[in-house]
């Protein structure tokens, strides 16, 4: 990888990787799954986790895993390029807790117990985690939470309080949770991070509609839950250092360029499908400015992103483009679903009718972009993000 | 993918950097914007001598051999301090000369001008052209062993002090075509040539030509009619030199503006603390990262040999620059308050240089158009 002038060419044998997975994506995606997939439409759990087990035979669930643990120990520009295909390709996006937070977490300080007991059970897909993070008092301000664990002295903690916008946690299996293990220190140092198995008495879970018309959210209540003190993972009140470890491993993945490429694709098939004044809007300069503009952004983002995989392939620390790569990543997948509602005139008006009275194509932009209103939210807002490399990259004090 | 510089690159960057922080701080600049010439030939000569006017260019015509990545560098870092030498308009004159000419052309025009003892300067831009290469209604007729040429020129840059012209004419073609745009070069001093100097916001000097003179045969760069592929380069290569001149001045301004939020006080703390200065500081960064992301890009792919690539890359990168461009300097004076508006504060010169910037080499709106236009802009995308 190491030549002597910069150079923005994949090497042949990456090149040949991306034809495999593209090759593997054809043949290994069932008709109905590939249906769906190529209108976009909404999977529902069934189907994500259908995905999920096709892909863990083929080894390739788990991406950024280390070969020990199951991971196809890929390098970094192969992960990007699977997940970028993958994201292309349309198909069922997994489900992230276990994959891509929990998972790596564990990888990282969970004991040897731990890593037996969880990790191959992620990876088959045979139990569904959810995140136990934000409360209804904890939002941007996690580490006010309130959710409580106490030591029962019997090698057990008794968990009480509410988790909010855990997602999905109605298909999950597992919840792992922040919780307050120490209410006298002072807020961060106060936390603890838990496994806690759903099936334990005392939790209830109810699901609740977001704006896009489908049930991700719920909220998740916990009364006298009683927990073995195996499943804490690190410390006992280092949770806030487990905590952001995790927010770390989240942020190679959520530039969602190929989400993007491919919405922004989409679009451009929708708007050489709508007529208005004799012509196509993909033939009226007015929209094509509209849709170059967006993907003239995604475009500098891509070469940010590329940046930061070039520099990681070489071992190097992630420099500050990095940290730009949800923030614009998120603002962008946003505001091509609402140039998508924009093109789609008064098609876009339809909320869940029956086939027929829209495009295909177009059945599932108007749920989307209610729904997608959320990526600038979750992961850490990107207000907080912007405190955040106002006062990390930038020097700006508080 | 590797974007880590070769040593030789990087002691290019060290080199540059250095001779602009101690030789060429923006008071040098600030000096030589009341100077009929605006920069200084000297200077000029060190360049030559040192090798970076001919960075890019071949050995054979007298250029060191590299890339445009190396020109790009060289800019970048001419940007951090508005080093007033015309480096970039020079680069695109020389590059149309470089494709278009010959051998005998480039010994006697450009190899000069790569060791600093001339200036070149392409005058494209018409008054009725706008950004259009195409649209050219300066005339060349051809006589026995002769062309006349008619018409004029807008804001050639460096044109005042320019010893020869790269100069587009209709030789042929239907008006805007892209068939019969012929290139000549034209010697200063050729009677019928008025140059008449006008100064720039920037602080430079460009020049407005009438053209109604005479020049040989041999003035005809390449072949009659066929000059539209290396104007089109030429343009694109500028277009590159803008957009890394403009990383230099936004990674330079964000800095200055930084260090201004971390030690200018209001209501008893640094403005710094303020989440609302914050957050816009936030908002400079992220772009000047994508101008960056971009400018890298296009330095590359304007090499490639396929125009859709290279077309597509330099004008992704063209609007990047506008908009981030537009937003980091704009905020840079926001952020600064009232002293931003002085002439004596250097926020306002980074700010005027942006602006010429994003309106040389095709500006946002054309940029936008022409990726909208290019086939890329349909790839993958599915049937209806």
């Amino acid at each position: 990888m190491l030549c002597d002038v910069m150079d923005m060419t994949i090497s042949p044998e990456h090149v040949q990787f991306r034809e495999e997975v593209r090759a593997f994506i054809r043949e290994a995606m069932p008709p109905h799954l590939r249906e769906k997939a190529a209108l976009d439409a909404n999977f529902d759990m069934k189907e994500v986790m259908e995905w999920h087990r096709i892909l863990d035979r083929k080894g390739w669930v788990a991406p950024h895993w280390p070969r020990e643990y199951g991971g196809p120990g890929l390098d970094v520009t192969r992960r990007f390029i699977l997940t970028e295909e993958l994201e292309l390709s349309g198909a069922p996006q997994l489900s992230p807790f276990g994959l891509a937070m929990v998972g790596p977490l564990l990888i990282q300080y969970g004991t040897e117990a731990q890593k037996k007991r969880f990790l191959p059970k992620i990876l088959s897909g045979e139990e569904v985690w959810c995140q136990g993070y934000s409360e209804p008092n904890a939002g941007s301000d996690l580490a006010s939470l309130r959710m409580r664990a106490d030591d029962d002295g019997k090698g057990h903690f008794v968990v009480n309080g509410q988790k909010t916008w855990t997602t999905y946690a109605q298909y999950a299996d597992w919840i792992f949770c922040l919780v307050r293990t120490d209410p006298k220190a002072k807020k961060q140092s106060g936390i603890s991070f838990l496994l806690i198995d759903l099936k334990t008495p005392g939790i209830t879970v109810k699901p609740f509609l977001t704006i896009g018309g489908t049930p991700a959210f719920c909220e998740t209540f916990l009364d006298n839950v009683v927990v073995p003190k195996e499943n804490l993972v690190g410390t006992l009140n280092g949770g806030w250092t487990m905590a952001k470890a995790l927010l770390g491993h989240e942020r190679t993945l959520i530039a969602t360029v190929g989400q993007s490429a491919r919405t922004i694709r989409r679009i451009k098939r929708i708007a050489g499908a709508t007529r208005a004044g004799g012509r196509t809007l993909l033939d009226d300069p007015i929209f094509q400015g509209k849709i170059a503009r967006l993907e003239i952004k995604l475009r500098a983002l891509q070469m940010a992103n590329y940046r930061a995989i070039a520099g990681a392939q070489l071992g190097q620390a992630p420099g500050p483009e990095s940290s730009i790569l949800k923030l614009r990543g998120s603002e962008i997948l946003q505001q091509i679903y609402e140039l998508a509602m924009e093109i789609m005139g008064l098609n876009s008006l339809s909320w869940f009718n029956e086939p027929g009275v829209v495009p295909e194509s177009e059945q599932w932009v108007a749920s989307a972009f209610n729904y997608l209103r959320a990526t600038t939210i979750y992961g850490g807002s990107n207000e907080i993000q912007k405190n955040i490399i106002a006062k990390q990259i930038l020097g700006l004090g508080s | 993918m590797n974007f880590d510089l070769s040593e030789d690159q990087k002691l290019l960057v060290e080199t540059v950097a250095s001779f602009v922080k101690q030789k060429s701080p923006v008071s040098r600049m600030r000096g030589l914007r009341s100077d009929p010439v605006g920069y200084s030939p000297q200077v000029w000569r060190q360049m030559g001598q040192f090798g970076w006017l001919g960075a890019a260019f071949p050995e054979a015509v007298g250029g060191a051999g590299g890339g445009l990545v190396d020109a790009a560098l060289i800019l970048e870092q001419l940007g951090t301090t508005l080093v007033p030498e015309p480096v970039l308009p020079a680069l695109v004159a020389g590059w149309a000369l470089l494709r278009a000419g010959s051998a005998p052309q480039h010994r006697r025009f450009l190899a000069p001008m790569l060791a600093g003892e001339s200036l070149l300067a392409l005058a494209y831009a018409e008054p009725q052209s706008r950004h259009d290469l195409h649209d050219v209604e300066t005339r060349a007729e051809r006589r026995s062993g002769s062309y006349r040429l008619r018409g004029a020129k807008r804001f050639v840059l460096a044109g005042h002090a320019a010893r020869a012209f790269v100069v587009s004419a209709r030789s042929g073609g239907a008006p805007r075509a892209r068939d019969g745009v012929s290139l000549f070069i034209v010697d200063r001093d050729t009677p019928g040539v008025g140059v008449q100097a006008v100064a720039t916001m920037d602080g430079r000097r460009a020049a407005m030509l009438t053209l109604d003179c005479e020049v040989g045969a041999d003035a005809l760069l390449g072949q009659e009619g066929d000059g539209a592929d290396a104007l089109e380069e030429a343009v694109d290569v500028g277009a590159t030199g803008a957009c890394a001149e403009g990383v230099g001045i936004t990674q330079t301004v964000l800095q200055m503006t930084l260090d201004y939020l971390r030690t200018r006080e209001q209501f008893g703390v640094k403005i710094g603390t303020f989440q609302a200065l914050q957050h816009r500081a936030v908002d400079m960064f992220v772009e000047t990262e994508l101008c960056k992301s971009t400018a890298i890009m296009a330095s590359i792919k304007v090499s490639d040999h396929d125009p859709v690539q290279r077309q597509s890359a330099v004008s992704a990168a063209k609007v990047q620059l506008a908009v981030g461009g537009r937003l980091v300097t704009q905020q840079a004076i926001q952020l600064h308050g009232g002293i931003g508006i002085t002439d004596e504060h250097d926020v306002g010169l980074y700010f005027k240089r942006m602006h010429i910037l994003n309106s040389l080499y095709g500006d946002e709106e054309h940029h936008l158009a022409r990726f909208a236009a290019l086939p890329s802009f349909l790839d993958g995308v599915p049937a209806p």
